[in-house]
């Protein structure tokens, strides 16, 4: 059943019940506590950031892990072909990555819900013109309509966040009026109808508190989505701009030196993996425990 | 006669989350060849997992923890996984309660009997031609004994075809391909009409006379019991309470927990009517004190019954599980 | 299912198509840079010979007429000029494409051999070191960036231990005149048994790299799907009746897990065409994928166009297509 079917004042106890749940999940509460690690290092990157992380120094071009010979400690991971510390490259990505996975899941998640439950509880031609929209983006593969628009907007951290939203509202639009189509008959609605409760009101007050859940469930799992999206389109140089710090960029960087510096494009791509992997256990944990549908 | 199947001190047990439930606690069971005999219980007594047990087939979290299972001489349990399946469906075959999740829904009827026949008949001609003939003219004769028609060009249709009697019947069909010593039939007629369910009680009895096989008939019907069964099983939570001829148990019950669920049905005319529940609660399986499991809703308790109560003989034939047994004698 | 359900569900794709139709038009309409001056490039035009191209182009329509003479165009596999090539578009684009569908293939067969088989083990052996081992293993798979993880196999498989190849489709010693376009074949069909495992050594890591990230979400949807499928009382009877525990476990469950894993498969193969952007440009393979991505820089934009405008054309029939497989593998389900 459906957590949909709950009624508000059932609703707070379940959600205490499932967050002990997923507190009782060691692995999911460790790898959320990994993703706090990548905010705080996000947000607080310059008292970090043992250098500067746009600092060229020819010098220090292509140097070593510090742990090989001809490293040194305070660069920590080496260094790029300009010279620049990679760890302190990686901190400053850290805050790219984490904006954008961020932004355009509060955006698409926003919209998303707004479109989901008018197509949901209004039905009609505002259902069908939704619907359709929904439908025609979901024609596209992802990468590639992305890749569309940031040919035509051109590169950017903007422009990156929009081609990203663009397509990924659509996914809590549709789990949005799935779940509206379900709540919207139940007794506690057709009750605030009775009472002659707007429509507006129904919507937010009633049906949204309901339905949150699985909303939440399916953002943190995109969430994972959208940063790796956001690192392959800065692969492809159609990303932020040099000299910015991004995790994708750095690995495309360190693609002509793979013969002699594997630590270029080695270290910024672990630390894609490390927050995306730490994200989707994390999710899946939240999944597990908040969704019932889900349990195994 | 020595008994066909012979169960003795049979433990089952699952392993949930909440604790171990001991599903079947401590259970004998006997079927003589060519007699039915009706297992009856409220809903979750174990009647389902007991003969789960005697099948193998009871899966994780599950665990057949104790007791023997005998078969013509043979303890299964000291069986291999292959040989295991040698007695499935050859010598025991079993019906499942639900017949309409019991047919895979992706297969042809068809081919459901067919692999049944291929798994153990060894009439059928080696290969070729003439065995796929031999296949055929099986499966048509089988559905042919379970009364659906035009059944030749019903093999190559699939289970949702069907209307939920004919998938019962199609199931007591495959149950019966090869021709089993045993059948255990698992509420055959639960989710059937009564004039369906009638023809399919008769259809059992009918082949068991015609087969000479035995039959375990697991229903919540006394009325049923009472018209096919020659002897009747009594379970509550997971222990055999009363056994005994059917006739004998019906006009005189031994134990409390029979009497409470004859005396909820008007006689003589028993059948079709349904077991009205006794007040109370069956108690929960997960950590059930050594007493008497029938003693929170027995109006005849006494301190006697907070002690272990074992399966006590009485009268010919008969046993049950309750002390009264001790100061009444039989 | 019906022709006629199956006309009517081909005729609800045109609204979808037509809608993706108009979102590239109005993509590249609104791309920034005139085409004209693109096309022109460094060359010195008198303004007539100019404004002659641009009406060669169509560019002096209005737009919404320009969109009906593209729709039009489209619909005939007419997609203009390659700026960069001077060539039909649709020309470049057919020579690139065996290239691309080779490796996507490739990289489906190797995603559905190897995670059917791990997927099923997983759910047999449940809760097992194995399953554990698993799951750990798919969460990494859909956790991977895939253009790192090209360029950790490049770095340790043809640099560190010089057992495959960096890049390309072939070596050029080993290559062969075009029969097919697609190398594996036209190197056996020369006879040519060197080449054909020269092909082969090429693809091995761009297809793992592609295929990957399908694998580990085909995986998670077989063990699920054979989990639950395992609990099914006709699994059950299966087993009652003696049958032996390959024919329970292939025959009767296997065949309802793959249900789901199939459509999803289907769906997934849209996702191997974004893939291919990253790993052809990863691997240097010489598919439509890195066209594109070379073609947005070259700011070469029909071809851009028509490519996106091809892949949601092949995403929106890889979707029906899992539909209609859907119905296919389900009896039950009637369209
Ligand atoms: N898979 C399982 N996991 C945990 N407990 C189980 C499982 N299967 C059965 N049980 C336990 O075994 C008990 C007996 O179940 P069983 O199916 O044998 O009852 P039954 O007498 O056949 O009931 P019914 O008349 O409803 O079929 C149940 O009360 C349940 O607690
Ligand atoms: S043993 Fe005692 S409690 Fe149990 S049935 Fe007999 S009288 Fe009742
Ligand atoms: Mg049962």
């Amino acid at each position: 059943m459906s957590m949909a079917a709950a009624t508000p004042a059932a609703a707070d106890s379940i959600f205490r019940r499932n967050l002990a749940s997923f507190m009782g999940n060691r692995l999911a509460l460790a790898s959320a506590v990994v993703v706090l690690l990548f905010v705080l290092m996000a947000i607080f990157a310059p008292l970090i950031a043992p250098q500067d992380p746009y600092e060229t120094d020819l010098f220090r071009r292509l140097q070593p892990p510090a742990w090989v010979e001809g490293g040194e400690w305070g660069y920590l991971l080496g260094c790029d072909a300009l010279g620049r510390d990679i760890f302190s490259r990686i901190i400053y990505g850290a805050r790219i990555s984490i904006f954008v996975g961020l932004t355009v899941i509060v955006l698409a998640t926003g919209i998303g819900i707004v479109a989901g439950l008018a197509a949901g509880y209004l039905r009609g031609w505002v259902d069908v013109v939704i619907s359709r929209v929904v439908d025609i983006l979901l024609g596209f593969p992802y990468l590639i309509f992305a890749i569309g628009l940031m040919a035509m907007m051109g590169p950017g951290l903007g422009n990156i966040i929009l081609a990203l939203a663009y397509k990924e509202w659509v996914i809590p639009a549709r789990v949005v009026r799935g779940e509206t189509l379900a709540v919207r008959e139940l007794e506690y609605v057709e009750a605030a109808r009775a009472l002659g409760a707007s429509p507006r009101h129904i919507m937010l007050r009633e049906i949204l508190p309901n339905i949150l859940s699985p909303v939440v469930v399916v953002s943190t799992i995109r969430m994972a989505n959208v940063i790796i999206l956001e690192a392959s389109l800065s692969f492809l140089g159609l990303g932020v701009q040099p000299p910015t710090a991004s995790w994708g960029s750095m690995v495309s960087d360190g693609r002509a030196f793979i013969l002699e510096a594997w630590w270029v494009s080695t270290f910024p791509g672990l630390a894609i993996l490390l927050l995306v992997l730490a994200i989707n256990v994390a999710s899946q944990g939240l999944r597990d425990a908040f969704d019932p549908r889900f349990h195994e | 006669m020595s008994a066909l199947l012979e169960v003795r001190g049979l433990r089952t047990v699952f392993h949930t989350r909440a604790g171990e439930v001991w599903a079947v606690d401590g259970v004998d069971v006997e079927v003589r060849r060519g007699e039915c005999l009706g297992i009856v219980g409220e809903s979750g007594s174990g009647k389902s997992v007991t003969f789960a047990s005697v099948m193998g087939l009871v899966r994780s979290p599950g665990r057949v923890a104790e007791g023997q299972i005998v078969f013509e001489g043979r303890d299964l349990r000291a069986l291999s996984a292959r040989e295991m399946r040698a007695v499935r469906g050859k010598e025991i075959a079993m019906t499942m309660q639900d017949a309409l999740t019991a047919l895979n829904p992706a297969l042809t009827v068809g081919e459901q009997i067919r692999e049944a026949l291929e798994a153990h008949d060894e009439t059928l001609p080696a290969r070729g031609q003439a065995r796929r003939a031999a296949i055929r003219a099986k499966s048509v004769e089988m559905l042919g004994l379970v009364g659906i028609p035009s059944a030749e060009s019903r093999l190559r249709q699939y289970p949702h075809e069907f209307s939920g009697g004919m998938r019962q019947r199609i199931m007591i069909a495959i149950a019966l391909a090869c021709r089993p010593k045993l059948l255990i039939a698992d509420e055959p007629t639960t989710a059937l009409d009564v004039t369906i369910q009638a023809q399919v009680l008769e259809l059992i009895t009918d082949i068991r006379a015609r087969l000479g096989m035995s039959v375990v008939l697991i229903t919540h019907d006394l009325g049923v019991v009472a018209e096919h069964c020659d002897r009747v099983m009594v379970m509550y939570a997971g222990q055999v309470v009363e056994s005994g001829p059917t006739e004998d148990v019906i006009a005189s019950p031994r134990h409390p927990y029979t009497r409470g669920l004859l005396a909820s049905i008007p006689r003589p005319g028993l059948r079709g009517q349904p077991i009205k529940p006794i007040e109370g609660q069956v108690p929960d399986l997960i950590g059930m004190p050594p007493q008497c499991r029938f003693y929170s809703r027995c109006p005849l308790r006494r301190d006697a019954c907070l002690a272990p109560v074992a399966m006590r003989p009485a009268g010919e034939g008969r046993s049950a599980r309750c002390v009264l047994l001790d100061e009444v004698p039989a | 299912m019906s022709l006629g359900k199956l006309i009517e569900r081909l005729l609800q794709l045109v609204p979808v198509l037509l809608g993706v139709t108009l979102i590239v038009f109005v993509m590249m309409a609104l791309t920034p840079g005139d085409p004209v001056q693109i096309m022109i490039g460094d060359q010195t035009i008198t303004p007539e010979q100019e404004e002659a191209l641009r009406r060669g182009l169509g560019l002096d329509r209005p737009i919404v007429e320009r969109f009906f003479v593209f729709l039009g165009n489209a619909a005939q596999g007419d997609f203009g000029q390659s700026f960069y090539h001077r060539r039909p578009v649709a020309d470049v684009i057919s020579e690139r494409l065996p290239a691309t569908i080779e490796l996507s293939l490739v990289a489906l067969i190797v995603a559905l051999v190897t995670a059917i088989p791990l997927g099923v083990l997983a759910a047999i052996r449940k809760n097992s070191i194995f399953d554990k081992l698993a799951t750990v293993g798919s969460l990494l798979g859909v956790s991977l960036p895939g253009f790192w993880f090209g360029i950790l196999l490049i770095m340790l498989f043809a640099v560190q231990w010089h057992i495959l190849p960096v890049s390309g489709r072939i070596g050029y010693a080993s290559e062969v005149p075009t029969i097919t376009g697609f190398l594996l074949i036209d190197t056996l069909l020369h006879g040519n048994l060197p080449a054909f495992w020269d092909a082969v050594k090429h693809l091995i890591l761009p297809a793992v790299t592609l295929g990957l990230p399908m694998t580990a979400i085909l995986m998670r949807v077989t063990r699920t799907s054979m989990l639950e499928v395992l609990r099914q009382d006709y699994v059950t009877f299966a087993d009652a009746k003696g049958l032996s525990r390959r024919r329970v476990l292939f025959r009767h469950a296997l065949k309802n897990a793959l249900i789901p894993t199939v459509s999803v498969a289907a769906i997934e193969t849209g996702s191997l065409l974004g893939g291919n952007m990253i790993v052809e440009t990863v691997f240097g393979w010489p598919g439509l994928g890195r066209l594109v991505v070379e073609s947005i820089f070259l700011r070469n934009y029909p071809l851009v166009q028509a490519a996106v405008l091809l892949y949601a054309v092949i995403y929106v029939g890889l979707n029906f297509f899992a539909d209609i497989l859907y119905t296919i593998l389900n009896p039950r389900v009637k369209l």
